[in-house]
């Protein structure tokens, strides 16, 4: 099968091992210090890293600039782009920038709403205009037409083609549940060779979509990695339960972490039973595995899950 | 309609400092249906006009008049004695009554007394919600007749994004339903869930107002 893009991620996948990846959030301001602080915690843990575009409206450094920090400091980027912020022609523009730099993983994802924004101390921008001018699936649709038409959306062409490996984001569990299996075919069609889901932890209710994006053969033409994000405390998975559209956290989990003399290490130890749990199913390609703020936790999980080192390909 | 709302009595006193004598003039149409701008709304600013000027220590004598429509320049003629009379006019009509009474009667400066926000209906009684951006390129024929342009928050194109909440509501207020859900349980309650699964293209905006000011132009009506 010849490849898009050849990063790494893609070679991991098309060489069927199992995938891995991570999120590292550039910083509110010009520090490439602190990207290289993260990018030394997590280096070697994962195939690829997603560098966050301006999560939740809150200014920072630029997902673009972030990850050619992190691909010079060694750690394969997955530079995230989302329709919040530019219109078409700013997005192409920085795609074509984005190849020119060697980053070749992209997701494309609609991106938080900037009325939905910031919590807690930050403010993010709620009085910005948004722009939206295409969605996500357009987006992709996008990058899939420069990669393999070399056409940009307004028809004209470009002077060569640029290399991609497209990702998508996917929310499973989400209302009105019955379309989003429909949803995660669009993206597929308009040209997603990798997904990330939102938060897994309703391992029931992510088999029975699964299962039906087998049934549809989405997952002959997509790697499917299933988002998981480390629990720190049941406070915590209550307020994703609550708060966070499309996470579905049963209530066994929740009073589980609650019990637990030592919630850290319980967390860990769920997040392991997850990662065994979603690699069972058929069609799950990897895990896009996330511990918020405890980005130390990771190579441990890692090694304890038999998942280091990564493959070199 | 298109709806307004009242800007801060504060806001509008800062407008008027400096003025003596005031028109307020409401108009009878789609800011009267929503509350903001008919003669009742008017009959209610005008007094709290003279007191909040009176309290900021420059008073104004207020006259008031609501106009059938304040966007058709013959019922403009109505007001023509009293704003001469005026040396400002406030009008809580939508944008579209403001200018054409400011290009009418040029002289007199005009000021603002409401926010144009959006083309809603009364969905209730005091509650009025969005159904049309227009954007210049209706989809209602493939959305099932629910607009995903004005009243998805991203303006979306093919499908809910992640943020819809548990209960089908959009993330950015618990009272506004995701359009999407509704799209698609419509689709499902004719059987034609099939649609929906169609990519979508780029939405073409040229026709809308990022197009530049909109300049209709029919030929057949103007010999």
């Amino acid at each position: 099968m010849s490849l898009h893009a050849g990063t790494k991620l893609e070679k991991v996948l098309a060489a069927g091992q199992f995938a891995l990846t991570t999120e590292v959030g550039p910083p509110r301001g010009p520090d490439v210090d602190e990207v290289l602080k993260k990018a030394d915690i997590l280096k070697g843990v994962a195939d690829a890293y997603n560098v966050t575009d301006n999560q939740t409206a809150v200014v920072r450094m630029s997902s673009i600039a972030g990850s050619k920090i992190l691909l010079d400091a060694g750690l394969e980027p997955v530079a995230q782009m989302t329709c919040r912020d530019r219109n078409r022609i700013a997005m192409q523009s920085d795609l074509l920038g984005a190849a020119a730099l060697g980053l070749k993983n992209i997701l494309a994802i609609s991106g938080d709403h900037q009325g939905a924004g910031a919590s807690g101390k930050l403010k993010g921008h709620p009085g910005a205009k948004g722009v939206y001018d295409v969605d996500s699936i357009q987006l992709i649709n996008i990058i899939k037409n420069m990669r393999d038409e070399g056409v940009q959306a307004g028809g004209d062409t470009l002077t060569s083609k640029p290399e991609f490996f497209i990702g998508a984001a996917w929310t499973p569990l989400g209302p009105p549940i019955e379309f989003r299996v429909l949803r995660l075919a669009k993206k597929v069609a308009a040209g997603a060779d990798f997904i990330q889901t939102q938060a897994v932890y309703d391992i029931k209710a992510f088999a029975e979509q699964m299962a039906k994006a087998v049934d549809m053969g989405l997952t002959e033409k997509t790697a499917i990695l299933p988002g998981l994000i480390v629990p720190r405390s049941a406070g915590m998975l209550n307020y994703m339960n609550k708060n966070v559209p499309g996470v579905v956290v049963p209530q066994e989990l929740i009073d589980r972490m609650k019990q637990a003399s030592d919630p850290q290490a319980e967390g860990v130890k769920v997040t392991l039973e997850l990662i065994e749990q979603v690699r069972e199913l058929p069609g799950v390609k990897g895990v896009h595995l996330q511990a918020i703020e405890a980005e130390e936790l990771l190579p441990e999980i890692i090694n304890q899950a038999g998942l280091s080192p990564r493959p070199e390909v | 309609m298109i709806t307004a709302e009242w800007k801060p009595i504060e806001e509008m006193v800062g407008y008027l400092r400096g003025h003596k004598k005031v028109l307020v003039i409401g108009c009878a149409t789609c800011v009267a249906e929503c509350a903001a701008g008919g003669e009742r709304e008017v009959e209610t600013l005008a007094p709290l006009l003279a007191m909040a000027m009176q309290n900021d220590g420059n008073p104004i004598e207020v006259k008031s008049a609501t106009l059938e429509r304040q966007c058709e320049p013959e019922f403009l003629e109505a007001i023509s004695e009293a704003a001469a009379d005026a040396d400002a006019i406030v009008s809580v009509a939508c944008g579209i009554g403001m200018q054409l009474v400011a290009e009418h009667y040029a002289d007199t400066p005009l000021y603002p007394g409401v926010n144009t926000t959006s083309l809603s209906i009364r969905e209730e009684p005091g509650l009025w919600t969005s159904r049309c951006a227009a954007c210049g390129d209706c989809v209602l024929g493939l959305t099932f007749g629910l607009c995903p342009v004005a009243r998805c928050a991203k303006s979306l194109q093919n499908g809910p994004c992640g943020g819809t909440r548990t209960d089908g509501m959009c993330e950015i207020n618990q009272d506004t339903p995701c359009i999407w859900r509704l799209i698609v349980e419509r689709a499902t309650a004719r059987g034609r869930l099939e649609d929906l699964t169609k990519v979508r293209p780029p939405k073409d905006w040229s026709n809308s107002p990022a197009g530049g000011p909109k300049r209709m132009l029919r030929e057949d009506l103007r010999s």
